[in-house]
């Protein structure tokens, strides 16, 4: 079993060999192995555990998606601490595209060969339970062959409250309009204290959970998040991957796990610092570790920079989005990434880090494999 | 066959240019961060990561070696070439001393029509503000010496005389005469280099060393670049650190993509297992930004370089971070470093509590 002589005695010195046994051997690990390679400054050897689960489940593979953004509105009422996305109705600033604009922006696109529309939006009070409806209607009528990951488990639970209905009937009554999957969002920290603090209005974190199980029992596949580099503990970030492990295994919906780094400029948080680089790295690093159950983790370009996104797949993660043209979300606070990298950017990124990279759609279903 | 390179770097062994290819191509990424790691502890066993407070004058854009890599010069032709006026360097000198600094990092292109007594003149002056004066890269010095007729030698001498402190370890690009005929055939060739910094030591100053990587360099050009490196190091003990600096090829004209950061990593990692000599290899947040930068640290670098109060010649390609001092030392703290300010010879300078 020795692997790597070098790593296992750094290992040894920083007395995580018991970690490194149960990686090896595919045991779960527990809260307080989770607390404890958050801490340790050997980065290295984490990258190397990380990094044995990330090729175990998925080799060389490193995915990414042709895919479109569309922010329909930044209308929201519930106004979160760390966001500077939302705004209030009537605010300057604040924009709602009609239907009609929202078609356009797929009409325009149609040439291109995108996979997944993707589509988040702030909690609009007025906008009605058919707007929502209809999109996802309209969308398949002018591009009938895209998947639409749409509406994050808040948006969910918002809409199905807008239209009078249970979650289940809402979720059932949207597939049926067209929605493929729910992507990972508003799920920032589970902790009641931070929910509390940041984002008192917004869907309890018990409540997000159970709209994404109820969804994965309905056939609809999802993603999670965490808002991490605020005001959070190390404890609060471990609780939160714990409790998306134990829905997983429930309910084996979630495709991805997405670490997403604060970006505090223009936020009520504007004293808080950007995240570390080596911060950015642990966050890939343990979620991959700690999830054992999830398949894939992203490192969500737009957020963390080309760069560190490249280095994040040799620290756990597979799969890196996608082109994404149009991100509001990042870029409102103060995101400074592009607002696209090509498909032969994102290629050259994976193969120069050594990986195979990989088009995929948007359940992860193999599109192409880039050979060089 | 890697895995007995790997040892030999744990036994403190010293490896070989084929050793060194070998294990850039065969060792894993977090191998290499490991091996670099221990090689870095060993050189600097506390977990201090040292910064410089200083400012990048550069005294003309004038330059007559036209390097397909640079963004920065103008020819002399040019409606846009300037020579720093004393004024305006004296200027920028008290507004360093005022943030803290503690050296001048003094370079230009090679100005066809300065002679050696302005040199002097400038080295007088910028010394008058009792600062420690960083400058001129060898190829400024081969230039020197090439238009007033003298040695290197005699041209150094002038120039301590004068005031100059240290040369910093500019202009070496890759020190492999095939590569820089395509990429630099007007400056000074890798054994005029080599031969300023063996004469600088020499004469009692001590230098630093760059590599520039990631254009039309092999794999085994840049390892032959080190090894000339760690050869002169062995003679004379003269050189301070190393700086790998990935080549940012915005508004040059070099076609090629940039090394990435992965790549750049795992170069800074084979510096320092490679470059056994060397006490000090340098961070690039210049070109890397701050979150690589942290990252390099676990992969052989023990220094942040500088504040860079002005930095023209990287930002000409298009690339532009900027860091205070306060901002340099947080993300040190943040990868689990202590910061602490040094001076050009890696001293440590008087701390303020910070």
């Amino acid at each position: 079993m020795a692997e790597s002589l070098i790593i296992e005695e750094s290992i040894k010195r920083e007395g995580l060999s018991d970690i490194y046994e149960k990686v090896m051997k595919g045991e779960r690990l527990s809260k307080d192995d989770g607390i404890r390679l958050y801490e340790t400054s050997d980065l290295c050897s984490l990258g190397f555990l990380a990094n044995k689960v990330r090729e175990k489940k998925n080799g060389q593979y490193t995915y990414y998606i042709y895919n479109q953004h569309i922010n329909y509105s930044n209308v929201c009422t519930n106004l979160c601490k760390f966001c500077a996305f939302g705004k209030e109705k009537g605010k300057p600033g604040a924009y709602c595209m009609t239907i009609e604009e929202i078609v356009a922006k797929i009409e325009e696109r149609l040439d291109e060969p995108i996979r997944e529309v993707h589509i988040v939006g702030g909690i609009h009070p007025e906008l009605p339970y058919s707007y929502y409806i209809d999109m996802l209607k309209e969308i398949k009528r002018v591009r009938p062959d895209i998947h639409i990951q749409a509406f994050t488990c808040v948006e969910i639970a918002h809409i199905a409250k807008m239209g009078g209905k249970s979650i289940e009937e809402a979720l059932l009554e949207l597939k049926e309009a067209g929605l493929g999957s729910i992507p990972g969002g508003g799920a920032e920290v589970f902790s009641p204290r931070i929910r509390q603090r940041l984002c008192p209005e917004k869907l309890p974190g018990d409540h997000w959970l159970e709209v994404a199980k109820t969804a994965h029992r309905l056939g609809l596949k999802s993603n999670a998040t965490m808002l991490y580099g605020h005001i959070e503990t190390i404890e609060e970030r471990v609780e939160h991957m714990m409790a998306l492990r134990e829905a997983q295994d429930e309910t084996n919906g979630f495709m991805c796990f997405i670490p997403l780094a604060f970006h505090p400029k223009n936020t009520a948080l504007e004293d808080v610092a950007p995240t570390s680089g080596v911060d950015d790295i642990k966050n890939i690093a343990v979620s991959r570790l700690l999830l054992d159950n999830f398949p894939h983790i992203k490192a969500y370009w737009v957020m963390l920079g080309p760069k560190v996104a490249q280095l994040a797949l040799s620290f756990g993660a597979d799969d890196m989005d996608g082109t994404v043209l149009e991100e509001k979300i990042t870029h409102m606070a103060g995101g400074e990434t592009s607002q696209a990298l090509s498909n032969r950017e994102i290629e050259y990124l994976i193969t120069s880090a050594g990986r195979v990279p990989v088009e995929r759609d948007t359940l992860y279903n193999v599109v192409k494999v880039v050979s060089h | 066959m890697v895995e007995q390179i790997i040892e030999k770097v744990c036994l403190g062994q010293r490896i070989d240019e084929q050793e060194a290819v070998d294990l850039y191509r065969r060792a894993g990424f977090h191998e290499l961060g490991q091996l670099a790691s221990l090689k870095r502890f060993k050189e600097n066993p506390e977990p201090v990561v040292t910064y410089v407070i200083d400012r990048n004058i550069n005294y003309t854009n004038v330059c007559i070696s036209g390097c397909k890599f640079c963004a920065y010069y103008c020819a002399p032709e040019s409606e846009e070439g300037f020579v720093l006026s004393f004024e305006e360097l004296g200027r920028k000198i008290k507004e360093t001393k005022a943030l803290g600094g503690t050296q001048i990092l003094l370079q230009g292109g090679l100005h066809p029509g300065l002679s050696l007594d302005f040199y002097e003149d400038m080295l007088r002056f910028i010394k008058s503000f009792d600062i420690h004066c960083h400058g001129f890269s060898p190829p400024e010095i081969v230039h020197f010496a090439k238009l007033s007729g003298l040695s290197v030698k005699e041209v150094l001498k002038r120039l301590i005389s004068a005031g100059l402190d240290s040369i910093p370890g500019g202009g070496a690009e890759i020190l492999v005469d095939n590569v820089r005929k395509q990429i630099a055939p007007r400056k000074a060739n890798s054994a005029e280099w080599l031969n300023v910094m063996e004469t600088a030591h020499k004469l009692g100053l001590r230098t630093t060393a760059t590599m520039m990587f990631g254009h039309l360099e092999s794999l085994e050009d840049r390892i032959q670049h080190l090894s000339k490196l760690r050869h002169l190091q062995d003679k004379t003990g003269g050189f301070t650190a190393f700086i790998p600096w990935p080549f940012q090829p915005g508004n040059t004209a070099i076609n090629c993509r940039p090394a990435t950061a992965h790549e750049y990593l795992k170069m800074l990692a084979i510096s320092r297992i490679f470059l056994d000599n060397f006490q000090n290899i340098q961070a690039s947040w210049v070109t890397q930004g701050y979150k690589v930068a942290q990252m390099a640290l676990f992969f052989g670098a023990n220094d942040f370089g500088s504040t860079m109060i002005e930095e023209n010649v990287v930002a000409a390609a298009g690339v532009s971070h900027r860091l205070s001092e306060e901002e340099i030392r947080r993300h040190i703290r943040e990868a689990g470093f202590h910061p602490r300010q040094r001076l050009m010879d890696y001293s440590l300078a008087m701390q303020t509590s910070v």
